[in-house]
């Protein structure tokens, strides 16, 4: 279970992060929605400890975590799949996803994931020994994918995964969370997409410039007067 | 002597320093390429592994330990010269770093002055193999055993990269180092390894350097650190085979320079070359050029 209680985050003077509690219960995929600014990637970033809050805590397991290295925190179990998927350029589909079992040391486990990805991607598999540059956006998100699951994660954190797909690939990309949530792995899931988002979630929270200001089911926040004027287009 | 093995003798020349350049270049575009940082003190460490193979040597210990004590010590002295001059600096500007970078080398000159005062010290060649005779060429023992071992050094820090954990790590670091830690990397410690090894790359340079152009003195890092510096540059700053390249062009053109042109001139021609050079193609001979896809 993640739990975030009165987090405060800042880039200098400017506070981006207002004081937000949320949780995410083990099994759940939860999505947190909201317009650009808003503060969800930094939410993201805070809870990997990219970013130190100003104040505020982030549990994981019953576990406080917010000033344990970002590093431990993958081995911990809490992966994510950043905003513009940032794989590695100049590394090769393969190298890519061994990247992303870093912190493993079971080499048959790592062996055994890879295959479930290149399962799940075919795509990557055709392309493993391409350089993650050269793939297209689509593959580009895949491989982000992959790689955030080859370390295994309880909780995966995705952060905007349907950004500049086609409507074709956002359903595909949509369905493979469904699945990746199905096989066991709890998910927090930022989108602008909130139509897709909230069809897909168990809980959802609308993030107002660093301020949470709707909290409910999937379902409710869907038929919301103000996320459908705000978000879904009316 | 022919005109042909002349030609070959200056070949080995360019070789010789080429060799250092790309040992001292190594080390600055491996901390360039995970720290963003150009350490202009780094041509400092190969006169600190000089003089601390020196006292060794004097102190009548044996060449190898000698070697390994000066290695060591300049690992450690980069680890910590990262740790306690840039680390705090790391979300500073990029002139604040070169400031600091040029003050730590000021400070390394001025301290070993201090204490070792300015006077040249003869440095005892201890490489005591027989001279190469090829044809009409003579090859002496400090150029080719600087040579294989740059050459070693340099196919062992490329597997390394290429095939190890830590290597992987640096790799990833050095392309996004906040994606690096969302695999789990340890970034602090990934940057310190690559301080320690651009350390000990530039001390075996000092200590090669030194059985090759006894004698010693405080300053001498300087222009080959900034010669290897820029051939860093000319081979594409972040980029290990760039360094190697750089290096022994740089080593070439000089040698070449020095014998066909005019030793006195040798560094304005060199830098003039290199200015030209960089002008013509920035990023460097090898500089990346792999786009990215949003
Ligand atoms: N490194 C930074 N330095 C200063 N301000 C920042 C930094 N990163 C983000 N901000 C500011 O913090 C606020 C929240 O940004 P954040 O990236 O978290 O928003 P977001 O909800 O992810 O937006 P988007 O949907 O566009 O990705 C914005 O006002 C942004 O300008
Ligand atoms: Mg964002």
């Amino acid at each position: 279970m993640l739990k975030v209680e009165n987090l405060v985050v800042k880039y200098g003077m400017i506070e981006a992060i207002k004081g937000i509690s949320f949780e995410v219960r083990d099994g759940e995929i939860v999505t947190l929605i909201g317009a650009n600014g808003a503060g969800k990637t930094t939410t993201m970033h805070t809870i990997s400890g990219l970013i130190r809050p100003a104040s505020g805590t982030i549990y994981m397991d019953g576990q406080d975590i917010t000033k344990v290295p970002s590093h431990r925190i993958v081995s911990m179990g809490l992966a994510q799949v950043p905003e513009r998927r940032r794989v590695f350029a100049q590394q090769t589909v393969e190298e890519n996803l061994i990247l992303g079992a870093f912190t493993r040391k079971d080499t048959e486990g790592i062996k055994e994931d890879m295959k479930k990805v290149f399962e799940r991607f075919p795509r990557l598999e055709e392309r493993r020994k391409q350089l993650a540059g050269t793939l297209s956006g689509g593959e580009q998100q895949m491989l982000a994918m992959g790689r955030a699951l080859m370390a295994r994660p309880k909780i995966l954190l995705m952060d905007e995964p349907s950004m500049g797909l086609s409507p074709l690939l956002v359903r595909e990309i949509f369905r493979i969370i469904e699945d990746i949530h199905k096989n066991g792995t709890t998910v927090l899931l930022v989108e602008q997409n909130a139509r897709m988002a909230l069809a897909v979630a168990d809980r959802a929270y609308v993030l107002e410039t660093g301020k949470i200001t709707l909290e409910g089911t999937g379902s409710e926040l869907a038929k919301s007067e103000k996320v459908r004027k705000a978000y879904l287009g009316g | 002597m022919s005109g042909f093995s002349q030609f070959i003798m200056q070949f080995i020349n360019g070789l010789n320093i080429g060799s250092i350049y790309a040992l001292i270049a190594l080390g600055y575009t491996m901390v360039y390429g995970i720290a963003k940082l150009i350490n202009f003190a780094h041509g400092d460490i190969i006169m600190v592994g000089a003089y601390v193979s020196l006292i060794c040597l004097n102190a009548g210990l044996p060449w190898y330990l000698a070697c390994i004590i000066s290695i060591l010590s300049c690992s450690a002295f980069g680890v910590i010269m990262e740790k306690f001059a840039y680390k705090p600096l790391r979300n500073a500007s990029r002139i604040s770093l070169l400031i600091t970078a040029i003050g730590i080398s000021y400070l390394l000159e001025n301290a070993f002055q201090l204490i070792f005062t300015a006077n040249p010290k003869p440095y005892p060649s201890f490489i005591a193999l027989p001279a190469l005779k090829i044809g009409a060429v003579t090859i002496s023992a400090n150029y080719y055993i600087t040579f294989i071992i740059s050459v070693v050094l340099m196919v062992v820090l490329t597997l390394f990269i290429r095939n190890t954990n830590m290597g992987k790590a640096m790799r990833a670091v050095s392309e996004d180092a906040g994606a690096a830690r969302l695999m789990g990397i340890n970034v602090d410690n990934t940057i310190s390894l690559t301080f320690a090894i651009g350390s000990a790359l530039a001390a075996v340079a000092g200590i090669l350097y030194s059985n090759c152009y006894s004698p010693i003195n405080p300053t001498m890092g300087s222009l080959p650190g900034i010669k290897a510096f820029i051939a860093a540059g000319l081979g594409g700053i972040g980029s290990i085979p760039g360094a190697v390249l750089g290096g022994f062009f740089l080593g070439m053109i000089e040698a070449m320079v020095k014998a066909y042109i005019s030793s006195q001139l040798l560094d304005s021609i060199v830098f003039t070359v290199l200015i030209l050079m960089l002008v013509l193609k920035p990023a460097g001979i090898l500089g990346k050029d792999v786009r990215e896809k949003v």
